[in-house]
């Protein structure tokens, strides 16, 4: 078998079930050893900042859910295209385990840059262009998750999504430019976010490695949920039926 | 295909006349929303001339999202939705008609009773004039997102709030080029830079909501 | 090493509030997500097998 057509075996929902439940503990591991590292780079290598002080080091899960909220989306976009054009269940369902993570990315991304603003700037909201768009994006995400639980046909309800999430996916750099534009022309707003600390390299170092530690847990829990939907969509296969009565025989 | 676009369009216009009612409540609406703000926030001249130019867009937008809600409900609920969509022509033409339509019949209205209630906040005329031109470009767009959200949400639970929620975010760059403009020309610069970009995004929504949205309808009556 | 002392640590500058206010629902998110996603597949599977009773019986 070429390797095109071992990838597309795991199109099978029931083989990709199987593929993510072996994998899921490995991430796991993956997650805790590199937050590990990271936390310990952050808080103990890395230096106090001249300006900032401590409060500077939010920045190390600040930036790293900011860029998990936005490879998220285009990662949830993309599946569900994909589930869209080929009318592939496994990837709508995979696009629909995808939203919630990227939600919770936003929502750590905006809370976090909250907590830092009111040290930093003095005040717990900036309506700076980065923060701002932040907060679109979640509208967006929430958008998306809204409309396909409140489709009840599963295929209108991913094909419903894969719509909306293409075009939100595409509208995200028109709204990011228009944003900026936005606040840019209010003066008033000389706050910016992009003033982040000059970088050391070990504040570096541990911003990156936590943003491998969100790479690894968005993997472990996205195929968590993966497996959910899984099971609820194809609850009346024989292959769950032979799970379950598995399950039921070893008493889990 | 014109011949589908150009029947859906004076067929829609045709509805519309005959419920006169339907298609002025989005437009009141627009004006009681307008009005409160003043109430929440105070007389102070300077500060409602300021603060205007958001108000008549962000009450422009809210009132379009009400009155697109209809667009494809009614058609689906007699059966001539499907109809239209088992023409041989593509969906674009119908969806296409639609948004014109809405847009005749619903942005209309709100570019004409923007200027007047643009009086009540003491904006120059030149704002007015501003505002106008402003909302010229950014009702089709409106129309245009509103019909796109409207058919993903056809006969779906709650889809008037959905169509709000899902809309809102797109829409978002025409209210901030639409009230910039005229933001602009109250402080004495030019608006051309958000006329070009409001202008921009015109074209673009012109050319992709429709193919959009023939989609969604596709996806919706399936 | 940065810290003199845990109680420096949990001070953080002064801005202890803010750096724990914020790691603290970061990591509280971070674990209540997998919790819910876990639970999301127990009921799934308990859906499941209880469909699975029914058809027994036909």
């Amino acid at each position: 078998m070429t390797a095109g057509m071992r990838l597309f075996n795991f199109a099978a929902p029931s083989r990709f079930y199987t593929l993510t439940g072996t994998l899921a503990p490995w991430l796991w591991v993956l997650t805790a050893a590199l937050s590990v590292v990271g936390l310990y780079m952050g808080f103990f290598v890395a230096p106090v900042d001249a300006t900032q002080g401590n409060a500077y080091r939010i920045i190390f899960i600040h930036v790293p859910a900011a860029w998990m909220s936005m490879v998220l989306y285009l990662a949830m976009a993309f599946w569900a295209a994909i589930g869209w054009a080929f009318r592939a269940r496994m990837a709508s369902m995979l696009a629909r385990a995808l939203a919630p993570t990227g939600a919770m990315f936003t929502f750590v991304a905006l809370w976090t840059g909250a907590l830092w603003g009111k040290p930093a700037w003095g005040a717990w909201w900036v309506w700076d262009a980065r923060l701002t768009s932040e907060l679109i994006l979640l509208f967006l995400y929430l958008g998306y998750i809204a409309l396909v639980e409140a489709i009840d046909d599963p295929r209108r309800a991913d094909q419903a999504g894969a719509l909306l999430s293409v075009v939100g996916a595409v509208n995200i750099p028109v709204i990011y430019f228009s944003v900026r534009w936005w606040n840019t022309l209010h003066q008033g707003a000389t706050i910016s976010m992009t003033a982040a600390p000059k970088m050391a390299a070990t504040m570096l170092t541990a911003m990156l490695i936590l943003t491998l530690a969100f790479w690894a847990y968005s993997f472990a829990v996205v195929f968590m949920r993966v497996r959910a939907i899984v099971i609820e969509r194809e609850r009346h296969t024989a292959w769950v039926a032979d799970l379950v009565r598995a399950g039921k025989g070893a008493g889990a | 295909m014109r011949a589908l676009f150009l029947a859906v369009l004076m067929r829609d216009l045709r509805l519309a006349a005959r419920r006169r009612i339907d298609a002025l409540l989005p437009l009141v609406f627009f004006v009681v929303a307008v009005s409160l703000f003043p109430l929440g926030v105070g007389p102070e001249p300077q500060t409602l001339r300021h603060i205007a130019p958001g108000i008549v867009w962000v009450c422009a937008l809210l009132a379009t999202m009400l009155s697109v809600q209809h667009l494809y409900a009614g058609d689906q609920a007699d059966g001539s939705l499907e109809q239209l969509l088992l023409a041989p022509q593509p969906a674009v033409a119908v969806a296409s008609a639609k948004c014109v339509a809405h847009w005749l019949v619903n942005g209309w209205p709100l570019i004409v009773a923007a200027p007047l209630v643009g009086v009540l906040f003491d904006l120059s005329a030149p704002a007015l004039g501003s505002l106008v031109i402003g909302l010229l470009l950014g009702t089709p767009v409106l129309s245009l997102l509103g019909g796109l959200g409207a058919a993903l949400t056809l006969g779906v639970r709650s889809g008037g709030m959905l169509l709000i929620l899902i809309v809102l975010p797109l829409a978002m760059p025409v209210l901030i080029f639409g009230a910039g403009a005229v933001g602009a020309v109250e402080s004495g610069q030019s608006a051309a830079g958000h006329y070009s970009l409001l202008g921009a995004l015109l074209i673009a929504t012109a050319l992709g909501a429709p193919l959009a949205t023939a989609a969604a309808l596709r996806i919706s009556t399936e | 090493m940065n810290w003199n002392s845990p109680s420096e640590f949990f001070a953080m500058g002064g801005h202890g509030l803010y750096v724990w206010g914020s790691y603290g629902v970061t990591a509280l998110l971070m674990l209540v997500e997998p919790w819910l996603a876990a639970r999301r597949r127990r009921n799934a599977l308990r859906d499941a097998a209880s469909a699975e009773v029914w058809k027994e019986f036909d």
